[in-house]
């Protein structure tokens, strides 16, 4: 319902009094309004922005947040006002609506700003005004298709295929997405070649070659050199066939594929030289042979997929279809009128070359384009003041419907320009995203890290906790927690790759290497993961001098443990006392799902290990394993 | 040559904004009445100085002009009853209301009118709605006037009603009330007729209590 009727309610109930003589029933219990009948006004504060009104106001509209008792959850007790964290500028055109009862939408606010807006406030975006709904469509509108342009950019076609594609699949997609495979361009390439080679070999054949010994007359070369121009011209057909042929069968829908515009065109390219060769070298048809190398030209929009620009060019006359079908006709009937006035004006000039009304078309056409060859020249003075009218109409029929096709091409190649700028961006993006999640690994390596130190040295800790908020606290926290309910941790993606080459190459490896210069002390096994619970597998292979091999004596170089006076400031792998690792036993199966941490590319990089481990001073503490090369440290996996 | 006319041409796309619609915008705002002073309507009405306000307040949001026409008011309370046609019932209630009969409703003739419904006495209320339905205020209803009331009342049920509406059944409606109102069986009902009969009437007069406490 409207504003306003709200207003008048009270009214209309009032007026049912007027219903009382005529009731046969008693009437129903009015509902209690236990609400305050005096109007109060209402402080509202938008950010700082204070906005007041009458609750009479608000009240209007009960389903939406202020008007209903939803607002009472921003209510502020010490302020006695209501606080909305939001944007005061918007405010303001929605406390408009509940005032006048019309929403506005203001013409310089991002459309997704004003819809959030909305969405919050409970109002709908259908009640728009008038006077603003029209802008407001066509803003929405062209930001949804943007989105949708993006999710498709994003979704595209560069991403890599599922492994568990056909090759009829790869294959389409490798017609389809030149750039994701080397043959796929190479094919390309080729194709791209052979195209422009048969349409200049098209092209040449018709220019005039010296005349062979004997012979006065200039042949065209394609004469001359017959067999040379035949032999191209087979090859570049074979070529296109097997092209075809190959998209043919790799299409998902051959129906589809077949009355697609790049097929026909792909037919029309090759039919001719088949028919050619099919039929006899007969004098009659040989005519007919003849107009149907015309065809072959449309080898050239073959290129088409070659080049965007060709595209855009094609989507743009299809979807100008009737601008332009409006221009045909326009013309059409113009010519009809000028070429009939023009005949008859010139009709009776001797050696008139106005034969006829066909034959004043072409006057008119060329008269209209303003090309003006002057084969066609009227005499009389009445033929020249209509030639002349012909000319200056022609000029504004032509222009006419030229801007609307004008304004699509643009549209579409701006559409175009984005879709590449999109996908250009989408990589830097997902780089910078990258990175992001990497800092957070290494933030929440890092917190463990000091965490592991928390409980012995405070002072280094104490520095460390400053620099994160309570917010990065509590989300390492909860990290932790999840490493510790898999019995997983973090870790990067580089040692974990390296781990799942390590596996892939048959290793069965649990080397754990320090992956910095420095030890950091792990603290947490103690607590929770006691010996057996360790799955860990830190293998560093930098320089791959893991040298283990199944049912070998694993030789752990390093391995990081606990020490309690070493400072916190790299990552360590993680294996804590009385870690165990069986790697002999073949049928247990290694997971390697954790692996040990990275360092924060402050440090310095991780040294490589010597095969025969040489205990590295201030790293091994632990009495456990003081010579590493003779013990086999058995990590128990699960 | 064409191409480059089309775009020149392309350039100048602004569209014009229409410069007729303005006249009509002053003549519209040129009508606008205000009401006497407050004090002057608390005097003649039962309402309080807030409540005054406050009904102001929504009447001039709604109405800038200060003033009701009847087709807003007829828009209006078609808002109410969506479901059926309440047309022609707002046109009768609408002369309910404009007492001075110029066709409008000012902000007095609205307050008036609600201080009557709300906050009158017994005989006023019913007296206001004996001139609801006398409709040509000649001081009698008779069977016609009551049949047009009726009929516009059960017009803004709409169609689907349950019971459905049988095209006889406003006439028995009709029938009932003046066998109920007309004592002297003369045809019409005159006011004192009207207000006797409704004072017997205790269904009415449980409901017209209900009625206090609208606003």
């Amino acid at each position: 319902m409207a504003a306003g009727v709200a207003t008048w309610l009270p009214f209309a109930r009032a007026a049912a009094v007027g219903w009382l003589p005529l009731a046969k029933k008693t009437m129903p219990k009015p509902p209690v309004d236990n609400s305050s009948r005096s109007d109060e006004i209402l402080y509202v504060n938008v950010s700082g922005v204070r906005f007041q009104t009458w609750k009479n106001t608000l009240d209007r509209y009960p389903d939406t947040l202020l008007g209903s008792s939803e607002k009472e959850f921003f209510f502020n007790e010490e302020t006695q006002e209501y606080f909305f964290d939001r944007d005061p500028e918007m405010f303001r055109h929605i406390l408009n609506f509940y005032r006048t009862g019309k929403l506005h939408y203001p013409r310089y606010e991002c459309i997704q700003a004003f819809d959030e807006e909305l969405a919050f406030y409970g109002i709908v975006p259908e009640i728009i005004g008038d006077c603003c709904m029209e802008e407001y469509r066509d803003r929405k509108k062209e930001n949804q298709e943007r989105l949708a342009e993006d999710s498709e950019a994003n979704e595209g076609t560069d991403a890599p295929l599922p492994p568990d594609s056909t090759s009829r699949e790869r294959l389409w997609r490798a017609f389809e997405n030149p750039h994701t495979s080397t043959m796929a361009l190479v094919f390309y390439y080729v194709t791209g070649f052979f195209i422009a080679v048969s349409v200049i070999a098209n092209v040449v054949e018709t220019v005039p070659c010296r005349p062979p010994k004997g012979s006065v007359k200039d042949l065209p070369c394609g004469e001359k050199y017959q067999l040379a121009f035949f032999c191209m011209d087979t090859a570049c057909v074979l070529i296109f066939t097997f092209e075809y042929l190959m998209r043919l069968f790799a299409a998902p829908s051959r129906c589809k594929f077949m009355r697609s515009v790049m097929s026909v065109i792909d037919v029309v390219a090759i039919m001719p030289y088949y028919i050619g060769l099919v039929m006899p070298e007969n004098e009659d048809v040989s005519g007919a042979f003849v107009t149907l190398r015309v065809f072959r030209v449309f080898r050239i929009f073959k290129f088409s997929r070659h080049s965007q620009g060709l595209r855009i060019l094609g989507y743009t006359l299809k979807s100008c279809a009737s601008e332009l079908g409006f221009l045909l006709f326009s013309l059409t009937m113009a010519i009809i009128i000028f070429a009939t006035v023009m005949f008859y004006a010139e009709k009776g000039t001797k050696g008139s070359t106005f034969t006829s009304i066909p034959a004043s078309f072409w006057y008119t056409i060329v008269t209209m384009t303003t090309l003006g060859y002057g084969d066609m020249v009227p005499n009389t003075i009445a033929g020249k003041i209509f030639g002349s009218i012909c000319s200056l109409s022609g000029v504004l029929v032509i222009a006419l419907p030229v801007p609307v096709i004008v304004s699509n091409f643009s549209r579409i190649y701006h559409q175009n320009q984005r879709a590449d700028k999109m996908r250009a961006q989408q990589k830097v993006r997902l780089a910078r995203i990258r990175m992001a999640k990497k800092g957070t690994t290494n933030a929440f390596l890092q917190y463990k890290e000091d965490r592991g130190l928390g409980d012995r040295d405070s002072d280094s800790t104490a520095l460390c906790v400053k620099n994160r908020s309570a917010f990065e606290h509590q989300h390492h926290h909860l990290l932790h927690c999840l490493e510790k309910t898999t019995n997983h941790e973090f870790t990067d993606e580089g040692t974990y790759s390296e781990l799942c080459m390590t596996d892939s190459v048959g290793f069965r490896t649990s080397r754990s290497t320090s992956l910095s210069s420095q030890q950091g002390a792990q603290n947490n096994s103690t607590g929770c993961c006691p010996r057996r619970a360790r799955r860990r597998a830190a293998i560093r292979l930098a320089n791959s001098t893991v040298s283990v091999s199944r049912g070998s004596v694993q030789e752990l170089d390093t391995l990081h443990l606990k020490t309690t006076s070493i400072p916190a400031q790299t990552r360590s792998s993680l294996n804590a006392q009385g870690v165990n690792l069986k790697l002999n036993c073949g049928e247990q199966d290694f997971s390697a799902a954790i692996i040990s941490i990275p360092t924060p590319p402050a440090n310095t990089p991780d040294e490589s290990l010597p095969p025969s481990p040489v205990p590295i001073p201030g790293i091994l503490r632990n009495t456990r394993a003081t010579t590493f090369t003779h013990e086999t440290v058995k990590i128990s996996s699960l | 040559m064409g191409a480059v006319v089309g775009t020149l041409t392309m350039q100048t796309k602004q569209r014009r904004p229409s410069r007729d619609k303005t006249e009509d915008e002053l003549e519209m705002t040129t009508v606008c009445h205000r009401p006497e002073g407050l004090d002057q309507l608390e005097a003649q009405t039962n309402f309080t100085k807030q409540e005054l306000q406050i009904l102001y307040r929504g009447f001039k949001n709604e109405c800038p002009s200060g003033v009701v026409n009847e087709e807003t008011f007829k828009h209006i309370y078609a808002q109410f009853f969506p479901h059926g046609d309440a047309s022609t019932y707002a046109h009768y209630l609408f002369n309910a209301f404009d007492t001075t009969n110029n066709g409008s409703i000012k902000f007095k003739d609205f307050v008036m009118g609600l201080s009557t419904l709300l906050r009158g006495t017994l005989r006023e209320k019913l007296e206001w709605t004996f001139h609801l339905y006398d409709i040509n205020r000649d001081g009698y209803i008779n069977r016609e006037e009551m049949t047009e009331i009726v009929r516009a009342i059960y017009d803004m049920m709409g169609k689907y009603t349950y019971p459905a509406i049988k095209g006889d059944v406003p006439q028995q409606h009709v029938d009932a009330f003046f066998q109920k109102m007309d004592k002297n069986k003369d045809g019409v009902v005159t006011l004192e007729e009207f207000v006797v009969a409704c004072q017997e009437d205790e269904t009415m007069m449980r409901s017209m209590q209900l009625f206090e406490n609208v606003m």
